[in-house]
C-alpha cells in the first residue's frame, strides 16, 4: 500500500485521505480513516450498520465538514474546493433521493436542468436514461408507485444524468430482489466501463467480492482490513477444508491422521460423518488426502474452498457482519 | 435459463445503458436564476400531482372567514355586515400567515426524505432550491387572498379604498409572508419531524395572530396587553392592510411593515441558508 502510493502519480488519485474524523456529540463516527482511491476503480466499504461507512461517503461527498484529518478529491482540497468536486461527484443515499410525488421524467428533467441543460436537451436525456434503465414505461408514473428495483434504478439515473467522475452509491442494493440486484450491478459495470470512479458500501459480502477492486472493512469509525477480496481471504488463511467419511467409524482416526499432516486443528462437525479444518498451507491438503487413502479410509467428498468474506469479517472483527446488524436495529 | 429473446433484450438494454452513459456531456452549470425556477416549476408540479396541499389555501380562507363574521359579527359589532368592513382585512392577514408555516414543513421532508442532499451535491447556487419553493408559495398566498376577498365581497364587504386599495394591501401581506417564511425554513432545518415542527409554529403563531388587533379594537384591553398588541407585527401589518383597503393608510404604516419584513428577512434568510449548507 505505501509503495504503491509514492508509485502512482498524483493525477491518478481519486481520492486521497488521512486521519479522517468525525464526531457526533461523544460517539466517533469516523475515527482516522486513511483512504487512497484510484481513478477508474470500484471501491467497496465494507461493514455493518453503524459502522461508519455513510459518515464518511457523507464527508467525501462535502456534506458534513470533517473534525479532523484531511482529504483531497481528484486534487481538490475537501475543505476548500468544495465548488470544485461537487462538479465531479454525484451522490445516491440510502434513501430515495428523488421527488417521490413526481414521475419519473419529472424528476430527470428537473435534475437535467439542474445540472445546466437547455429545456429541449433535458427532455431528450431524461427521455434516453428512461429507456436505458428499463423504465421508458413507468416514465408518466409518480416515483412513489415505483417498486423497489425501479425506484433505486430511477435514483441512479437520476445521479448519472450527467456522468459524474465519482460516483458514491450508499447501499445501492439493500432490500433488493436478486433480479433487480443484478440490474444495478449492470448499471455500476456500464458507468465503471466508462471510466467513472465507484465508491459504494455495502452489508453485503457477496456484493464487494462481486463489484469491488478493492475493499475496505470498516468497523467501528476505523478501516480494519484493505485489500482485493482475494487478500483479505488470504489474510485469514488459505481456507476451509471439508471432509466427508462414507463411515463415521473412522471419524477418531481420520482426526488424528489429518492433524499430524496438516498440523491444525480439526474438528468435528454436526453431522456425525465430516471433519473440518482451517487450513493455513494449502500444499499440505493434497498429502494429507493421499495419507487418508492409503490408510483406507473412504472419503465419499471433500471440498477446500477459499474463505468467504463471511468468515474474513468474523475473523477481522470478532463478530459476524449479520449478528451486528441485528444488535444495531434492536438499539433503535 | 436464460431464453435466446431474453437475453438479446438484455444485450439491447446494456448497449442503450452504454449509449446513454457515453452520450452525456456536462454543460455548464445553471444561473441562479434558472435554477430558482427550476425549483418553482418542481413546486408547481407537486400542487398538480398532490392538489390536497392547496386545502390550506383554498378551504381554510373559507371556513375561517364565514365562521369568525357570523360568530363575532352580532356580538361585536352590532351586525355582520359591520363587522366585515373590520374583520376581513385582519382576518386575511391571519390566514396567510398561518398557512406560511408549510413552507417550513415541505422543507423539513426533503431533508428527511433525502432528496435534500441530491441538492446540496449539485453545482448550483443553493438559495435558489429555497426561494423557487418560496416563490410559489407566494402564488399559493394570493389564490388564499383572492378567495377571501372575492368571498368577502360576497357576503358584503366594500372596501373605501377600492381596487387599487384592496391590491396595495394584498401586494404587503405577500411581502411580510415571504418575510415570515423565512422564519419557518430555519425551523423546518433544525427540528427533527414535522409534528414537532407543527408544534413549535401553532406555539408562535396561536397568541400572534389571536392577540393582536385581527379581532377586536385593542383600545379594549387592559394596558399590559395593549402594549403587546401594539408591537405584535401582525397587528402592524393589519393595521395597514385595514388602511389600505378602507383609505385611511399611512406612509407610516406601510413603512413600518416594510421595516418588520425586511428586518425578519435579514436575519433568519442568512441563517436558514447557514444551516442548508452545513446541514448535518
Amino acid at each position: 500500500m505505501e509503495n504503491a502510493r509514492q508509485e502512482t502519480p498524483a493525477a491518478e488519485w481519486a481520492i486521497r485521505a488521512t486521519g479522517l474524523v468525525k464526531v457526533f456529540g461523544k460517539h466517533r463516527a469516523v475515527n482516522g480513516v486513511d483512504l487512497a482511491i484510484r481513478k477508474g476503480m470500484v471501491y467497496g466499504f465494507l461493514g455493518p450498520n453503524g459502522a461508519g461507512k455513510t459518515t464518511t461517503i457523507r464527508l467525501l461527498a462535502t456534506l458534513l465538514k470533517p473534525d479532523g484529518g484531511s482529504a483531497e478529491i481528484f486534487g481538490h482540497d475537501l475543505r476548500k474546493e468544495g465548488d470544485e468536486i461537487r462538479r465531479r461527484i454525484s451522490l445516491t443515499g440510502q434513501y430515495a433521493s428523488i421527488d417521490e410525488d413526481l414521475t419519473g421524467m419529472e424528476n430527470l428533467v428537473m435534475m437535467a436542468r439542474l445540472m445546466g441543460y437547455g429545456r429541449t436537451q433535458a427532455k431528450e436525456r431524461a427521455e434516453e436514461l428512461l429507456s436505458a434503465f428499463g423504465l421508458e414505461d413507468a416514465a408518466k408514473r409518480q416515483v412513489k408507485n415505483y417498486s423497489g428495483g425501479m425506484r433505486r434504478r430511477i435514483d441512479i439515473a437520476a445521479s448519472i444524468v450527467v456522468t459524474p467522475e465519482l460516483l458514491f452509491l450508499d447501499e445501492p442494493t439493500a432490500g433488493l430482489d436478486p433480479r433487480s440486484r443484478n440490474q444495478v450491478w449492470d448499471i455500476i459495470r456500464a458507468l465503471v466501463k466508462s471510466g467513472t470512479t465507484v465508491l459504494l458500501t455495502t452489508q453485503y459480502l457477496d456484493e464487494a467480492d462481486q463489484l469491488a477492486d478493492r475493499i475496505a472493512v470498516i468497523d467501528q469509525g476505523k478501516i480494519i482490513a484493505e485489500g482485493t477480496s482475494s487478500e483479505l481471504k488470504q489474510s485469514v488463511g488459505s481456507g476451509t477444508l471439508i471432509v466427508h467419511l462414507l463411515n463415521g467409524e473412522d471419524r477418531s482416526r481420520t482426526m488424528a491422521i489429518l492433524e499430524e499432516k496438516l498440523s491444525v486443528p480439526v474438528h468435528y462437525t454436526a453431522d456425525s460423518n465430516s471433519l473440518t479444518a482451517q487450513i493455513n498451507d494449502s500444499y499440505l491438503v493434497a498429502g494429507a488426502l493421499n495419507e487418508l487413502a492409503k490408510q483406507e479410509i473412504a472419503v465419499s467428498s471433500f471440498s477446500f474452498g477459499r474463505p468467504s468474506l463471511d468468515e474474513v469479517f468474523l475473523k477481522l472483527t470478532g463478530h459476524t457482519a449479520a449478528q451486528e446488524t441485528k444488535h444495531e436495529e434492536e438499539a433503535l | 435459463m436464460t431464453g435466446y429473446i431474453e437475453q438479446r433484450e438484455k444485450d439491447a438494454r446494456e448497449l442503450r445503458l452504454d449509449e446513454s452513459i457515453a452520450s452525456s456531456n456536462r454543460p455548464k452549470p445553471p444561473s441562479a436564476f434558472s435554477s430558482t425556477m427550476t425549483f418553482a416549476h418542481r413546486a408547481l408540479l407537486r400542487i398538480k400531482h398532490v392538489p390536497e396541499q392547496m386545502f390550506d389555501v383554498t378551504v381554510f380562507p373559507v371556513i375561517f372567514l364565514l365562521m369568525f363574521t357570523y360568530l363575532f359579527g352580532g356580538a361585536i359589532a352590532g351586525s355582520t355586515g359591520e363587522y366585515l368592513q373590520f374583520l376581513l382585512p385582519g382576518i386575511l392577514v391571519m390566514t396567510v400567515s398561518q398557512i406560511t408555516m408549510y413552507t417550513g414543513i415541505d422543507l423539513n421532508n426533503d431533508i428527511r426524505k433525502g432528496i435534500f442532499d441530491r441538492f446540496r451535491t449539485l453545482p448550483i447556487w443553493l438559495p435558489s432550491a429555497l426561494i423557487g419553493s418560496l416563490l410559489v408559495d407566494v402564488v399559493r398566498y394570493s389564490m388564499a387572498s383572492a378567495i377571501m376577498i372575492i368571498l368577502g365581497f360576497a357576503l358584503g364587504f366594500r372596501p373605501e379604498g377600492g381596487m387599487m386599495g384592496v391590491l396595495g394591501a394584498v401586494v404587503l401581506i405577500l411581502v411580510f409572508s415571504f418575510s415570515l417564511s423565512w422564519i419557518w425554513t430555519v425551523c423546518g432545518l433544525i427540528v427533527r419531524s414535522e409534528k414537532a415542527l407543527m408544534m413549535i409554529s401553532f406555539m408562535v403563531l396561536f397568541p400572534l395572530t389571536f392577540v393582536s388587533n385581527v379581532f377586536v379594537d385593542p383600545q379594549t384591553l387592559p394596558s399590559w396587553l395593549r402594549g403587546f398588541v401594539e408591537v405584535n407585527p401582525i397587528s402592524i401589518l393589519a393595521t395597514a392592510v385595514r388602511g389600505a383597503m378602507h383609505g385611511t393608510v399611512t406612509l407610516q404604516q406601510v413603512i413600518l411593515v416594510l421595516i418588520v419584513s425586511v428586518i425578519m428577512t435579514a436575519i433568519f434568510a442568512p441563517i436558514t441558508v447557514y444551516l442548508y449548507r452545513n446541514k448535518k
